[in-house]
């Protein structure tokens, strides 16, 4: 007889129970598949952490598991879609945009198949698994691939939304998301249009723009500063590629400042897709990019990570009071008052 | 051509006839002549990593491949993927004669604008199954072509050709993993195992024997072959394509000669890139023409 646990524990195969939102992966998938679209997966012996499980129950046959072979994956899902098949290919971020970042230029772009390539947990997400496991450099890697459309969805909702809007997007995809387990900034069914931003209201102080987890910290810190009595907009730029330059220039001339926020080295991110749209246009608007200031992330449990690195509503917040206080660079990355 | 049915039994006799060996080794010298008149155009190229596998690309296009002439995307077709690239200026003249692309084309390989340049590419060149030119990738996306094939109830064949020191890449291995494990049976490997890659000999660089004892390790059915007599090879290849008893993908270590047909790229391997002036092109093209193989 099998010793009875408390109901504290817990054992990774029951992670979707434990984490619903790791369903909105495979729940969007087994919508696709029921309604006769070709959609196949393959996880590389990670199915329970990005919840792939569910689909690989419900359509075995149309799901492939890869072993930890990760870049034999991104290989295999190119030739598997030169059958006739969309392959939803999932792992780790930091393995999946960096490892395999020469089997998605080379096997995936470049050959104009219509893969979609889940990085999940990505940026800080995996907190004390530590460095090798973090990936603030996937926005950066995939950004420079020609061809390749990036999408960093804040929530799960959102996630499950844009999979849907995929299925007739001409190209390769790399979908940057989190562990699961974000608060939901969306709500479910929200519909989303790869390429355009959703703007969470319009400022004339401030406009952050975020994507991924971040947007959540942006709207809560947007609402603290309004009650604060600034003016302040919010842009969730889930597309990172195509970008929106559209919706970064009105920004840029209607807000006296913009903040980008993301769980990624600002070297190469979102602020950098951002400030070359500014630089480009010729705007001279003030930019502030926050996020990882190139450098590697200490160990900690990741919402203890979001604080320390400002991620999170209340350090957001403080990064933007201290940039609209026309701080230095320096004291506008502590957070701290000018 | 005449198409192999999938269904023959695998005993019965494979052998090619005379007369289709004969033309199997015609096509094979037009693969070498038309080598030595691409390379001329681009005054540089990979002679002798053609001439190692001219009887293999003979065999496979003008008898093992289930294809249509001038149907390039036809999707019951058996699939083509080579991992060494480089010996791309040999398959566009057969892609040519197939009718996937236009002889006039290759008259401008590797001119401004060409589809045709030193490696294979899939969106610029009908006929061309997969991309190639980074060692390592075919025999993974090899492996989802044929797992796509199996998935759709499809019968073709998927011929990956790989070079022997590519078999120092580590993905060629996760690849051979995953076919065995799925038993991905319409998957046949050719390792193309001349002997040479750029900085001298494999063994010499770093070693992969004993390649043939890997390959069975790995869960595949393997066997060793001589990659020039068109005979034993064609009857090799016949055979795997038309068996469909085999639970597991086939690999065939074809050992050739780099440079073959040529006395002085035999022996030399600085030929792995080269290239002939007009007057020693004539001469190679004479040794060509006077010599079967």
């Amino acid at each position: 007889m099998s010793k009875l646990l408390s109901t504290e524990s817990w054992q990774y195969r029951a992670l979707n129970a434990i984490t619903p939102g790791l369903n909105y992966f495979s729940d969007a998938l087994i919508e696709l598949a029921e309604q006769g679209h070709p959609v196949v997966a393959g996880s590389a012996d990670l199915q329970y952490s990005n919840g792939l499980n569910k689909f690989a129950t419900r359509f075995p046959e149309r799901f492939t598991q890869f072993g930890i072979s990760e870049q034999n994956m991104v290989t295999a899902a190119a030739g598997l879609a030169t059958t006739g098949y969309m392959p939803f290919v999932a792992t780790f971020a930091s393995f999946l945009g960096l490892l395999c970042c020469e089997q998605i230029r080379m096997d995936v772009a470049y050959s104009k198949l219509p893969v979609r390539l889940v990085g999940h947990h990505t940026g800080i997400s995996l907190g004390f698994y530590g460095t090798s496991h973090h990936a603030t450099e996937d926005i950066s890697t995939t950004r420079a691939i020609a061809g390749l459309t990036v999408i960093s969805p804040a929530d799960g909702p959102q996630f499950a939304a844009a999979i849907k809007a995929s299925v007739h997007w001409p190209e390769p995809i790399y979908f940057r998301i989190g562990r699961g387990r974000e608060p939901e900034v969306y709500e479910k069914g929200t519909p989303f249009v790869i390429g355009k931003a959703i703007e969470h209201g319009q400022g004339t102080d401030l406009t952050l723009i975020a994507c991924g987890m971040a947007v959540k910290g942006a709207l809560d810190a947007a609402q603290a500063l309004r009650a604060a009595g600034h003016s302040v907009g919010v842009l969730d730029m889930a597309t990172i590629k195509p970008l929106d330059r559209e919706a970064v220039l009105k920004a840029a001339a209607r807000s006296k400042l913009l903040v980008t926020v993301e769980e990624h080295n600002v070297l190469g991110g979102l602020g950098a897709a951002v400030a070359e749209v500014l630089a480009d246009e010729g705007t001279g608007a003030r930019l502030v990019r926050h996020g990882i200031h190139d450098e590697y992330s200490l160990i900690a449990p990741p919402t203890h990570l979001y604080a320390h690195y400002r991620l999170d509503g209340p350090g957001i917040e403080a990064v933007a009071r201290a940039a609209l206080a026309g701080g230095t660079t320096d004291s506008v990355r502590s957070g701290a008052a000018a | 051509m005449t198409p192999t049915p999938a269904t023959a039994a695998p005993s019965a006799d494979f052998t090619p006839s005379p007369e289709q060996i004969a033309l199997l080794r015609e096509k094979a010298r037009f693969v070498r002549l038309e080598t030595i008149r691409l390379i001329e155009i681009a005054k540089v190229g990979h002679y002798s990593s053609v001439f190692s596998c001219a009887e293999i690309f003979s065999s496979l296009y003008y008898d093992v491949m289930r294809l249509r002439e001038g149907e390039p995307q036809w999707a019951d077709r058996d699939r083509f993927l080579m991992g060494k690239g480089h010996a791309a200026v040999g398959l566009f003249p057969i892609l040519a004669e197939k009718g996937f692309i236009p002889k006039a084309s290759l008259d401008d390989y590797t001119r401004l604008g060409s589809p045709l340049g030193d490696h294979p590419d899939m969106t610029k060149v009908p006929g061309i199954d997969f991309s190639s030119g980074s060692i390592g990738h075919a025999m993974s996306a090899g492996a989802g072509m044929a797992l796509g094939g199996r998935m759709q109830g499809k019968d073709f064949a998927v011929f990956a050709m790989v070079g022997d020191g590519e078999m120092q890449e580590g993905q060629v291995w996760e690849a051979a993993l995953f076919a065995a494990h799925h038993k991905l049976s319409r998957l046949i490997g050719i390792v193309d195992r001349n002997g040479y890659q750029l900085d001298g000999k494999v063994d010499d660089v770093i070693g992969v024997e004993s390649l043939a004892e890997k390959w069975r390790a790995f869960g595949w059915e393997t066997h060793e072959v001589d990659g020039h007599d068109l005979g034993a090879l064609t009857a090799l290849l016949r055979r795997l394509r038309a068996d469909t008893t085999r639970d597991r993908p086939a690999c065939v270590i074809a050992k050739t000669i780099k440079g073959r047909g040529v006395s002085y790229m035999e022996t030399e391997p600085g030929w792995h890139l080269g290239y002939l002036a007009p007057a020693d092109a004539e001469a190679a093209v004479a040794e060509i023409m006077n010599k079967d193989i």
